[in-house]
């Protein structure tokens, strides 16, 4: 007899052959490490997303069809607004259970976005989208984009006041395109702004194209994760052609599992305990009230932020035609810049590195100081964007001008991420240098020694095999060099001019820089000691776990420089 | 009757017309619109004596003696027992100047004294009065119609629900969660520093009423559990960053450190 569950199986295999397929599966390694998780926390967020999601389909109506307000919130009572909007005040007061997927929804496209972006960041600077993941990594800013075209679209849903502000600015942004701006607007509203089309084109995108789109990337973004194998941390026995880890089936699974359970509690625990978008205090949208502290989502702020620094009055007209430069450039060429910058990054990696192997190890930053320090000069750049867009809270809350908080802020787009690289590649090539130096003498000890004759040395521990290979395993990056502009009979090349464009980019990547120790130089480094005690300089594959340990005195001089 | 018809086509007749039109509206108008709250006259002699002495030893550095205003200081006369119980009762008046706007700080003094200062400023010419109890009873008010009305006279500058906000170059509208009604009633009769005066013509005294009644159902507990300072997306946005993130980063660390 076998049991039902088995027969099931057999039978599903039998007609698809799956069991190999799972077999396959379940044997893939994943290996262990706290930052692989970010990207779970993107996917279970999204799954909660689609189960509240479809819970606020049942009774969300999505017209603009005016109806007057008879429902339990006293402060509306016999106000007129959409039924968009009064079918939201029902579900938060009169659906059982209603309020509190609406704040399971809404915390949980926060969060969502938030690990996306953490996400983003660890692929970044650990450098894993390198051949052959540059193409998931497209995929995955795609699905960046869709995020922030869904939390947008589902924000505009409810047709309360903020809402409203925010599609007023989208559609202000649309017409300031020139020529075609007021067609788009509308075309995209059905008429002129607010209309009656837009609330349910905007449901039909919101849970329909996008979440579609999405589900389907994030398939697409898996299956690529599978098929390149997972990326792993630099440590001995790990090399750019295996995978050290866990098999999928039991123990990740278990974990992974588990995880989406605690993902799913930290969002209704939230939601339960924290209000979110009380759309019944901003009440119902007309284009008429702009309430103080209006803003949108955290994941839109730089947008509006960038609009709040951007001048007014900088437009230009050109044959009858105004191009509004106050509107076009901070809600199009900014976010413009960022994405592209974003999107196109491992491309231009890549043709400066002149690198064409594939890289399933993972860079520490430190070791990649111009990708490290662009990374972070982009995010404070994100950041201080996030900040004008708050300048009026911040500027209640800390008691500051706002006027004040505008132009420093102005001044800080420029100057901040512009210093945050420098200091960034500094603090890399810094650390790098520290690096060296450990691999080469030792961690300090704090020991000193005086010997027979008067003289006092610092005692170093010597690193453990470990330790020392995580330092040196990398490969040292140096700029391209250009061959000669004239072959060896003399005939000038082709293609010279843009090689010399490309050695230009690829020193502004690498020209600082500092090379790990290699093994000649350590060995160099411990041959002209008598106590020494140093295995041989390490050759990646045959590292074995657990190092020795022995004390080992540096006998350089004293003040020699160290 | 003859008279008129016979006159009816004199050059004179149109004016004289307006004339009898605009007399009409505005005898009609004087009727229907309630007389602009005068004070004083309630006011005992002793009171305003009182006053006047606290006035001299307390305000008159700023505003001058006789309230007629300095250099530093605006002209109290005709701004009413209704601005000077506001300014001093929220604590704004005597003013400490440092900030880009005067501010709200300890009342100093007592229910009494108020009066007092109130009654002597209202003596120097007419002025709004302190509203009744009844005129700022939140009950007798529909929070739904102050709703709408807070929307679009007052959200811009404090917020949806009252909260507060930024103004430029430092200044800013407060908070409404801890005025009391009375406080609500007078500010929005004698608009305090950068604020408009809504007198009669723009809000009613119903309607600031209903507006009394929507502010003072403000800053409690909301549905949905804490309301983060019901200032909006930033907040929750920092929120999720730091109690979502936080907790979720925290325990991938965990799951991860469970292992190698
Ligand atoms: C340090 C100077 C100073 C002192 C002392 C001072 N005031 Fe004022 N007061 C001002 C200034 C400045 C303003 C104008 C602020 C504004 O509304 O823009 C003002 C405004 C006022 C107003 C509002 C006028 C209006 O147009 O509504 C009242 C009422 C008032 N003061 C009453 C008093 C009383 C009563 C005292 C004494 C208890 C007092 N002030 C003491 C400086 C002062
Ligand atoms: C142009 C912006 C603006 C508008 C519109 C506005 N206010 Fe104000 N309001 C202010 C400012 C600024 C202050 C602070 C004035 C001061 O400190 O003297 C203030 C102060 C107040 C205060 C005193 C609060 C306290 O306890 O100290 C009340 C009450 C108030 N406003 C109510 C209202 C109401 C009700 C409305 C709508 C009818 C309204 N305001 C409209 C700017 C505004
Ligand atoms: C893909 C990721 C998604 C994101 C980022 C997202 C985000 C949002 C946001 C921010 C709101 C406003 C919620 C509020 O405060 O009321 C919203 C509303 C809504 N969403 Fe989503 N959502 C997503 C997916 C979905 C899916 C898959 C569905 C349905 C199958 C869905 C259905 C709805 C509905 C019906 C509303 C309106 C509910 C209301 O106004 O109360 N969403 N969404």
């Amino acid at each position: 007899m076998t049991s039902p569950a088995a027969a099931t199986a057999d039978f599903l295999d039998q007609r698809t052959g799956l069991g190999a397929a799972v077999k396959e599966f379940a044997r893939k390694v994943f290996p262990d490490h706290w930052s692989f998780l970010l990207g779970e926390i993107a996917l279970y967020s999204f799954v909660t997303l689609l189960i509240s999601g479809t819970f606020l389909t049942m009774f969300f109506v999505p017209s603009m069809t005016e109806v007057t307000y008879s429902g339990p919130w006293a402060s509306l009572q016999g106000t007129r607004m959409s039924e968009a909007f009064a079918s939201t005040l029902r579900l938060s007061f009169e659906v059982r259970g209603g309020l509190l997927m609406r704040q399971v929804h809404h915390w949980a496209a926060l969060i969502f976005m938030a690990s996306i972006i953490t996400h983003m960041m660890r692929v970044f600077f650990t450098g894993a989208f390198r051949k052959p993941r540059e193409l998931n990594w497209v995929v995955g800013f795609t699905l960046l984009i869709l995020g922030l075209a869904a939390g947008f679209s589902g924000y505009s849903l409810p047709d309360d006041v903020l809402s409203g502000n925010g599609l007023r600015i989208s559609d202000g942004v649309l017409r300031a395109v020139p020529i075609i701006g007021s067609y788009g607007s509308y075309f995209l509203f059905g008429g002129e702004f607010p209309g009656e089309a837009l609330i349910p084109r905007l449901f039909t995108v919101h849970i329909l194209l996008v979440p579609g789109l999405i589900l389907a990337l994030v398939g697409l973004h898996l299956f690529m994760v599978v098929l390149a194998k997972h990326t792993q941390y630099p440590g001995s026995g790990r090399t750019d052609r295996n995978v050290v880890g866990f098999p999928l089936f039991p123990i990740y699974v278990a974990k992974a599992g588990g995880f989406f359970f605690i993902v799913f509690g930290v969002i209704a625990l939230m939601a339960a305990t924290m209000q979110i978008n009380p759309v019944w205090n901003y009440g119902p949208y007309d284009p008429s009230p702009v309430s103080a502290g209006s803003q949108p989502d955290w994941y839109m702020l730089f947008l509006d932020g960038a609009l709040r620094l951007m001048p007014g009055g900088v437009e230009v007209v050109i044959a009858n035609f105004t191009v509004p430069l106050n509107v076009l450039i901070p809600a199009m060429v900014v976010p413009g810049i960022l994405f592209t910058a974003l999107a196109a990054y491992p491309f231009i990696e890549a043709y400066a590195t002149g690198d064409k192997r594939e890289h399933h190890v993972l860079d520490r930053p430190r070791n990649r100081p111009f990708r490290t320090a662009f990374g972070v000069s982009l995010l404070v750049a994100f950041f201080v964007l996030v900040l004008a867009g708050s300048n009026d809270l911040i500027a209640t809350h800390f008691h500051l001008s706002i006027n004040d908080i505008t132009w420093v802020l102005r001044f800080a787009l420029f100057i901040a991420p512009a210093a945050a690289f420098m200091v960034t590649k500094r603090m890399c090539l810094a650390l790098q240098r520290r690096d060296r130096e450990i691999v080469l003498h030792g961690h300090e000890h704090g020991t000193i020694v005086r010997f027979e004759s008067g003289e006092y040395i610092e005692v170093h521990q010597p690193l453990n095999e470990h330790e020392r290979w995580i330092r040196v395993q990398h490969e040292p990056i140096r700029p391209l060099q250009v061959a000669p502009a004239e072959d060896s009979r003399g005939v000038r090349r082709k293609g010279y001019a843009a090689d010399l464009r490309r050695a230009r980019l690829s020193r502004l990547f690498y020209a600082d820089r500092v090379e790990p120790v290699t093994p000649a130089e350590l060995a160099a480094s411990h041959s002209h000691g008598t106590h020494d005690e140093l295995p041989p300089a390490p050759s990646g594959q045959e590292l074995v776990a657990g190092g020795r340990r022995s004390l080992v005195a540096d006998d350089r001089a004293p003040g020699d420089g160290h | 009757m003859n008279w008129l018809a016979a006159h009816r086509h004199d050059r004179r007749a149109p004016l004289l017309l307006l004339l009898t039109a605009l007399l009409l509206t505005g005898g009609v108008y004087a009727l229907l619109v309630p007389a602009p709250a005068v004070a004083a006259s309630t006011a005992s002699s002793a009171e305003v004596d009182s006053g006047m002495k606290l006035f001299t030893a307390n305000c008159a550095t700023c505003h001058g003696t006789g309230a007629t205003g300095t250099a530093a200081a605006p002209s109290l006369v005709g701004v009413g027992a209704a601005a000077v119980d506001f300014q001093v009762g929220t604590g704004r008046m005597p003013a400490q100047m440092s900030g880009p706007q005067v501010e709200a700080k300890p009342v100093q003094f007592d229910q009494d004294q108020i009066a007092a200062l109130a009654a002597y400023v209202a003596s120097l010419g007419p002025g709004p009065s302190i509203p009744t109890g009844d005129q700022v009873d939140p009950a007798q008010g529909d929070p739904a119609t102050g709703m709408a009305l807070f929307r679009t006279n007052c959200a811009q500058c404090h917020n949806a629900v009252g909260a507060g906000g930024s103004l430029s170059q430092g200044k800013f509208a407060p908070s409404l969660w801890q005025t009391t009604p009375t406080h609500l009633y007078e500010a929005m009769l004698t608009g305090p520093q950068s604020m408009p005066v809504f007198n009669q013509a723009t809000l009613t005294s119903q309607e600031k009423r209903d507006i009394i009644a929507f502010v003072s159902e403000q800053g409690g507990t909301q549905p949905g559990g804490l309301s983060l300072g019901s200032i909006g997306p930033v907040s929750e946005g920092l929120w999720a960053w730091v109690v979502g993130l936080g907790l979720l980063l925290g325990a991938a660390v965990w799951i991860g450190a469970k292992s190698s």
